[in-house]
């Protein structure tokens, strides 16, 4: 079947529309595609049903204002960059997608999703956050079999447990390989350029071939171990928060400028679901995705328990010596919650820092005062 | 050998020279104006003027147009040469230092005589010199004179909007409203007190000490109305403003 490209098609810069091309030869080949938001979305059950999954999360202000002549400006620009992306038409992932998974985590996000249902077919799923009740669990597996129910329905494929715990296996061994890559920081001096790291590992998610990306992500570490070419002086920061892809180069570019080095992203995008492993030998699993997902310390959990389990245990492993928390504007969870992880670091006894700041360019400046101010006091 | 320190703000430059003693040799405000590197090479004029050549000195430049002076030697953010500067200034080691600058406020955190934890104001002017300066444009007189009007008013109003832009049209209603200057003027000084308390909580630690810098540290309505804010005597010195740049010379004297 042929499909459209979008109206506005023909201005769109080259960059663009080689990804719409890319994404529409995609779907002429007849590929069901997925879109998600957030690292809640289990993608097992994409990959057992043979379905392309990519995430959606918008990284760049330029939808930002188109965005906010429907939703409210005091938003974060994750959500309203999101939503910008698919009311212009501009990111062919969010145009091609069949199908849309809405996980209900900040408020923001879940309201969003609800304009967003009627643009795109989306489908919600309900994340418990309260993880510490004994029904957290059988409520996320439920959701996960709702989910898979729903994709049988929707694409007309059939999902055994046998093709899930298949599919598991595999995104374990992408896990595996990921953290290998990230581990590659335990090292004194840390191997890999901060920047570089984000962004390969940002970048993967786009990688559709799964056993591909584990291949890209076992040549970068062998060509990392070759290099080993690093600056002992640099400080060694962990950045956790809220995923930063749309504040990379203001944020950790900074950090690399003032001579620091990113040593552990505990961001999403980062090391924060890739510990997650589904344990493959649980008879059921469902419950072992659930257990699996459910480890994930976001802030939208209350209480956020893994999140503060990890943070100082990450510290230590990777030696960190500051610990730098990156929250956008407008996010509640995140930003009440760096009160408790200040305290935190000062019980741990490393230096913590939170910066808040959002897609735009004009706290440049300010941002890289203080990233710099902040690695002088370490 | 002298030591440079130069401390270029959003409105005003500060330039402190040391000798080799430490001593203050020289200091001077001048306004930073519209072109940073004019204004830095107009320091380096000056002090030709008063015998001291490019060759007689090591120089630190901070603040935000610290990258636009052409002959620093290197450049240390001001956060870390206010806490210097403060540290020397007020002989303290365990202390908060607020600076009230221009285009930011900083609530600096010192323990044993380094910068422990910091915090500086989002990306708006609110709580800072520029929201004091436009408020006093809005009443009609200069800064000094509407923090002393304040001291005088009889009904404590506050000024809710945290944005300048609104807060100036707050104002001019409440001006509308026949409320009377000293009300006003109180309402502008106690909003930015607010805001600087509330950066003060940002920071966990517990410090009774604490110090005013930057250019409104000599006036004395707005320390008193931090101190009751904060609960304890928040005390300046004359040379309050240099504390930036007196930082960044004694930075200056550690330089090869
Ligand atoms: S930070 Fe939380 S809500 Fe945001 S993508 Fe990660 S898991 Fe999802
Ligand atoms: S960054 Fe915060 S507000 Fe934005 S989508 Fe994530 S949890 Fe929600």
């Amino acid at each position: 079947m042929e499909h459209l490209l979008p109206e506005k098609f023909e201005d769109y810069a080259e960059g663009r529309k080689k990804g719409f091309l890319k994404m529409k030869k995609v779907k002429d080949e007849g590929k069901n595609v997925v879109g998600y938001f957030c690292t809640f979305a289990p993608l097992e059950i994409f990959d057992a049903g043979g379905i392309l999954s990519v995430s959606l999360c918008g990284m760049s202000d330029e939808t930002i204002a188109d965005a906010e002549t429907e939703l409210p400006k005091n938003l974060c620009p994750l959500i309203k960059s999101s939503y910008g992306f698919a009311l212009t038409e501009k990111c062919p992932y969010t145009y091609f997608a069949d199908m849309i998974i809405g996980e209900s985590t900040c408020d923001g996000k879940k309201k969003m999703y609800e304009r967003l249902g009627k643009l795109k077919d989306v489908y919600m799923m309900q994340i418990p956050q309260g993880i510490d009740r004994p029904y957290a669990k059988p409520l996320m597996a439920n959701e996960i079999k709702l989910l898979v129910k729903k994709t049988e329905e929707k694409f007309g494929v059939k999902i055994t447990d046998d093709d899930l715990r298949k599919a598991a296996v595999k995104r374990n061994e992408y896990r595996r390989a990921c953290l290998e890559l990230m581990e590659l920081q335990h090292a004194v001096p840390a191997p890999v350029p901060s920047v570089q790291l984000y962004k390969f590992l940002d970048s993967i998610k786009f990688n559709f071939d799964l056993e591909s990306a584990i291949q890209s992500v076992h040549e970068l570490v062998a060509k990392i171990k070759e290099e080993n070419a690093t600056n002992p002086d640099e400080k060694r920061i962990l950045v956790t928060g809220c995923p930063i892809g749309g504040v990379l180069d203001k944020v950790v570019g900074s950090i690399e400028k003032n001579n620091g080095r990113v040593v552990c992203f505990e961001n999403c995008s980062g090391i924060k679901p890739m510990r997650c492993f589904v344990d493959t030998e649980n008879p059921d699993i469902y419950d072992a995705f659930a257990d699996a997902y459910l480890k994930i310390g976001c802030a939208v959990m209350s209480p956020n328990i893994h999140r503060f389990e990890n943070i100082p245990n990450l510290v230590r492993e990777f030696k960190a010596e500051g610990v730098l928390d990156v929250t956008l504007q407008g996010c509640h969870p995140y930003m009440i919650e760096s009160r408790a992880l200040q305290e935190k670091c000062n019980e741990i006894n490393v230096p913590y820092m939170n910066l808040e700041t959002d897609y735009s360019h004009s706290d440049d400046g300010q941002i890289d005062t203080r990233i710099a101010a902040f690695l002088e006091t370490i | 050998m002298y030591y440079l320190g130069i401390d270029m703000g959003s409105t005003s430059t500060k330039v402190i020279v040391l000798n080799e003693n430490k001593e203050i040799h020289y200091k001077k405000v001048v306004p930073t104006g519209w072109n940073c590197l004019d204004t830095a090479n107009g320091i380096l004029e000056e002090l030709k003027n008063n015998g001291i050549e490019r060759d007689d000195f090591k120089c630190v430049a901070t603040g935000y147009g610290r990258i636009s002076v052409p002959y620093m030697d290197k450049t240390i953010t001001e956060i870390s040469c206010h806490g210097k500067g403060a540290c020397y200034l007020f002989n303290e080691k365990n202390f908060t230092v607020i600076d009230i600058g221009g285009q930011d406020t900083k609530v600096i955190e010192i323990e044993n005589g380094a910068v422990k934890n910091f915090n500086m104001n989002d990306k708006c002017s609110a709580g800072t010199g520029k929201f004091l300066e436009i408020m006093a444009n809005t009443l009609g007189v200069d800064i000094n004179s509407l923090c002393e009007l304040a001291r005088s008013s009889k009904n404590h109003i506050s000024i809710s909007s945290m944005c300048t832009v609104f807060a100036e049209s707050e104002v001019v209603s409440l001006i509308g409203r026949g409320t009377s200057k000293e009300d006003i003027a109180y309402g502008v000084v106690d909003s930015i007190t607010n805001k600087v308390r509330g950066q003060m909580g940002k920071i966990t630690g517990t410090n009774n000490v604490v110090r005013l810098t930057g250019g409104l540290c000599e006036i004395p309505f707005i320390l008193d109305s931090l101190s009751e804010k904060l609960g304890t005597e928040v005390k300046s010195d004359p040379l309050g403003r240099y504390a930036g740049a007196l930082g960044a010379s004694l930075f200056a004297c550690n330089i090869k």
